[in-house]
């Protein structure tokens, strides 16, 4: 009896810790904490030596940029996670948890990033990394409005972006900023130009366009959506805050938690919960 | 505001069609081969392309004179920087 509890008990160690059960009798994929989609070469070459040795010889991207490597007998699973903590790198988490954080590049390496989602996810990834909840949650940051790290379809998403701001004094009227803005918000007529900022969506095409610096950075944050997911019943993530900064956006996130862990019912993801108790009162817990 | 005095320009080419990145690098070699404050008229298609070609010109410190809207494509004028 004492054999089979201590199996029990190693075997929900197993699944916080980031190993998942395959179909096949006693093997295992070993997921990483992985941050951002950021891997440093030497740690690719410790992945690469641990599929080898401990896995079937390859490794599996995830959608969520998290690297697994299947095929891991259940023996070898505490030589798998010595070897990779050896090398700097841990595993990763699954289930009713906050999962790895995703996060595009931003403006550390394209050209149109307005923020650093690195950053956010790495701080994000030391805070609330695997923290248990009423079931799992996802977030993702991203640079722009151009949401390549899909933001919309997480739990809560987190979008870099920029107020801008028109200076007439350094203005041609050259008509490029309404040429390029997507969302109709400036118009330029004999040389005005008006700015409807109801419609402005923050992307700063217009900043890092104008020819004579008339646009310019009025304020940076991050624009945070909530309840976004896939599966089988997907939804879209809705905004919820607009360019809040970063102080205000980590409140924000340790309140939509406790809200989450205060409201949700069983089997309820983030989206769901906020859907039955009204984005109102959820707005009024958290902003 | 309006720039009003009228502007020589130098050399004329058409990027209508051409794909990213390949407008931006047509005109900004074009560029290369122009002396300082000569003008460049550009013919380039209507949105992701006008976005492209101006940022990468503003990097490049080169100055976007006048853009004009026509049918079906914009119209650009450039100045190369010194």
């Amino acid at each position: 009896m004492k054999a089979m509890s201590e199996k029990q008990i190693d075997y929900d160690d197993l699944i916080t810790g980031g190993f998942m059960r395959q179909r096949q009798k006693d093997l295992f994929a070993f997921r990483l904490r992985i941050v951002g989609g950021r891997v440093e070469a030497e740690h690719l070459r410790a992945l690469a030596d641990a599929a080898e040795e401990y896995g079937d010889g390859h490794i599996h991207l995830t959608t969520r940029q998290g690297i697994e490597i299947p095929f891991v007998h259940l023996d070898n699973i505490e030589n798998i996670g010595n070897d990779l903590a050896d090398a700097g790198l841990h595993k990763g988490t699954c289930g009713p948890r906050i999962r790895g954080i995703v996060a595009c590049q931003g403006d550390t390496v394209c050209p149109r990033g307005l923020v650093d989602p690195q950053d956010i996810a790495r701080k994000l990834d030391e805070k609330y990394f695997a923290i248990g909840l009423p079931h799992k949650f996802k977030i993702s940051v991203t640079g722009c409005p151009a949401s390549c790290a899909k933001p919309q379809v997480n739990d809560f998403g987190i979008i870099g972006g920029v107020d801008p701001k028109w200076l007439e004094d350094m203005c041609t009227g050259c008509g490029l900023c309404q040429e390029i803005c997507r969302t109709d918000a400036i118009r330029v007529e004999d040389g005005f130009v008006s700015f409807d900022r109801k419609k402005c969506d923050f992307c700063g095409d217009c900043i890092s366009s104008c020819p004579t610096d008339a646009w310019v950075i009025d304020k940076t944050g991050f624009t945070l959506q909530i309840g976004g997911k896939v599966g089988r019943f997907p939804q879209l993530g809705i905004n919820f805050a607009e360019l809040v900064n970063e102080t205000y956006l980590f409140e924000i996130l340790d309140r939509t938690i406790k809200f989450f862990n205060e409201n949700a019912q069983k089997e309820e993801r983030m989206g769901d919960t906020v859907r039955r108790v009204g984005m109102g009162s959820f707005k009024r817990a958290v902003l | 505001m309006k720039p009003n005095k009228t502007l020589d320009i130098t050399k004329t080419i058409n990027t209508c069609g051409e794909v990213c990145p390949m407008n931006v690098v047509k005109t900004i070699f074009t560029l290369k081969e122009m002396s300082a404050g000569e003008v460049l008229e550009v013919a380039l298609d209507e949105g992701e392309a006008v976005r492209n070609v101006s940022r990468s010109l503003k990097k490049e410190g080169h100055r976007i004179i006048r853009v004009e809207q026509l049918d079906g494509y914009v119209k650009m004028l450039i100045q190369k920087s010194e």
